[in-house]
């Protein structure tokens, strides 16, 4: 069965429907991040003074500066892959794809690093209120990652290209959804970075 | 994304995209050189914010298009973001609440 609105846009909304799907979920994103960020800045509210500040002292600034450069690096690429499709390199576009896929690879690579030596000081999330709330964002950002690098991976390997020789404009719809996705994933990042190692 | 989908415009798209990219590489060093300025701590919660609000912006703009996005896009986020504001400050009525309260953390230590 042929899925409606994958390439022509509807009347009503004006968008093809895989956009306004990717935007409603990602504004529900907004939500389920936002609800943490917000319990991030009572319980720094209610903590002892100097608290958070000891912990977050604790973490890799070097690191995290890395890692944000990383993601930035993997977003461009991504945004390139999607503009290689536009003009119908494919080659290109899986050059870029490759890249944005090495770019996560290594940024938790790096998240693996500084997780490890965490726990090599015996430091857990049950260690302090600020440790609970730094594993459990970047924890739930990381699962993010692992998810847009299975939907990446499902581009990248062959089995899908049969879409991009039918339909290509099919195609790079869906890649233009999964872009939007990576998107919002470095956008999450660009503020945990200054929120939890550097204030 | 704009309808213009021409070959030029696309090349347009591309150079616009890696000066973003250039911006927020120097955003990222201005942000990690900001922490070591000496500034009381809701200063440096400013202008962490401030900047990271700025990269976000410049994300969401061209990355993701929004600065030429369909009207019904940008009504779905101005939606989430009048949520995620009262969402991100309604617990505050309660932090209010307890103004002035001993906090059990002094006793505590």
């Amino acid at each position: 069965m042929e899925i409606p609105y994958s390439i022509e846009e509807r009347e009503d909304t004006g968008l093809i429907n895989s956009k306004l799907g990717i935007w409603i979920f990602l504004a529900s994103e907004v939500m389920l991040f936002g609800g943490l960020f917000s319990a991030y800045i009572f319980l720094r509210l209610a903590a002892p003074p100097g608290d958070f500040e000891y912990w977050a002292s604790k973490l890799s600034v070097p690191m995290a500066t890395v890692n944000t450069m990383v993601l930035i690096s993997s977003s461009v690429s991504m945004v390139m892959a999607w503009a290689s499709l536009k003009l119908k390199d494919f080659s290109k576009f899986k050059m870029y794809m490759g890249i944005t896929l090495l770019c996560s690879a290594l940024f938790m690579v790096i998240k693996y690093f500084e997780y490890t030596s965490k726990f090599s000081h015996d430091i857990f999330p049950s260690s302090s209120t600020f440790m609970a709330i730094y594993f459990t964002l970047t924890g739930l950002h990381g699962i993010h990652i692992l998810g847009g690098v299975v939907v990446m991976l499902y581009f990248y390997l062959p089995f899908s290209h049969q879409l991009w020789h039918d339909q290509p404009e099919h195609f790079t719809n869906r890649v233009e959804a999964l872009g939007l996705y990576w998107h919002f994933v470095d956008l999450v990042w660009i503020f945990l970075f200054p929120v939890l190692y550097l204030l | 994304m704009s309808s213009d989908n021409s070959k030029e415009a696309i090349q347009e798209h591309i150079r616009v995209y890696m000066m973003v990219f250039g911006a927020l590489a120097v955003l990222t060093v201005i942000t990690v050189l900001a922490s070591f300025l000496k500034v009381s701590t809701s200063e440096a919660i400013f202008l962490a914010l401030i900047i990271a609000s700025i990269k976000a912006s410049l994300v969401a703009g061209y990355f993701m298009h929004l600065i030429s996005e369909k009207s019904m896009i940008i009504s779905i986020l101005l939606l989430t973001v009048f949520f995620f504001f009262i969402m991100i400050f309604l617990p505050l009525i309660s932090y209010t609440d307890n103004a002035g309260v001993h906090v059990p953390w002094v006793s505590i230590k």
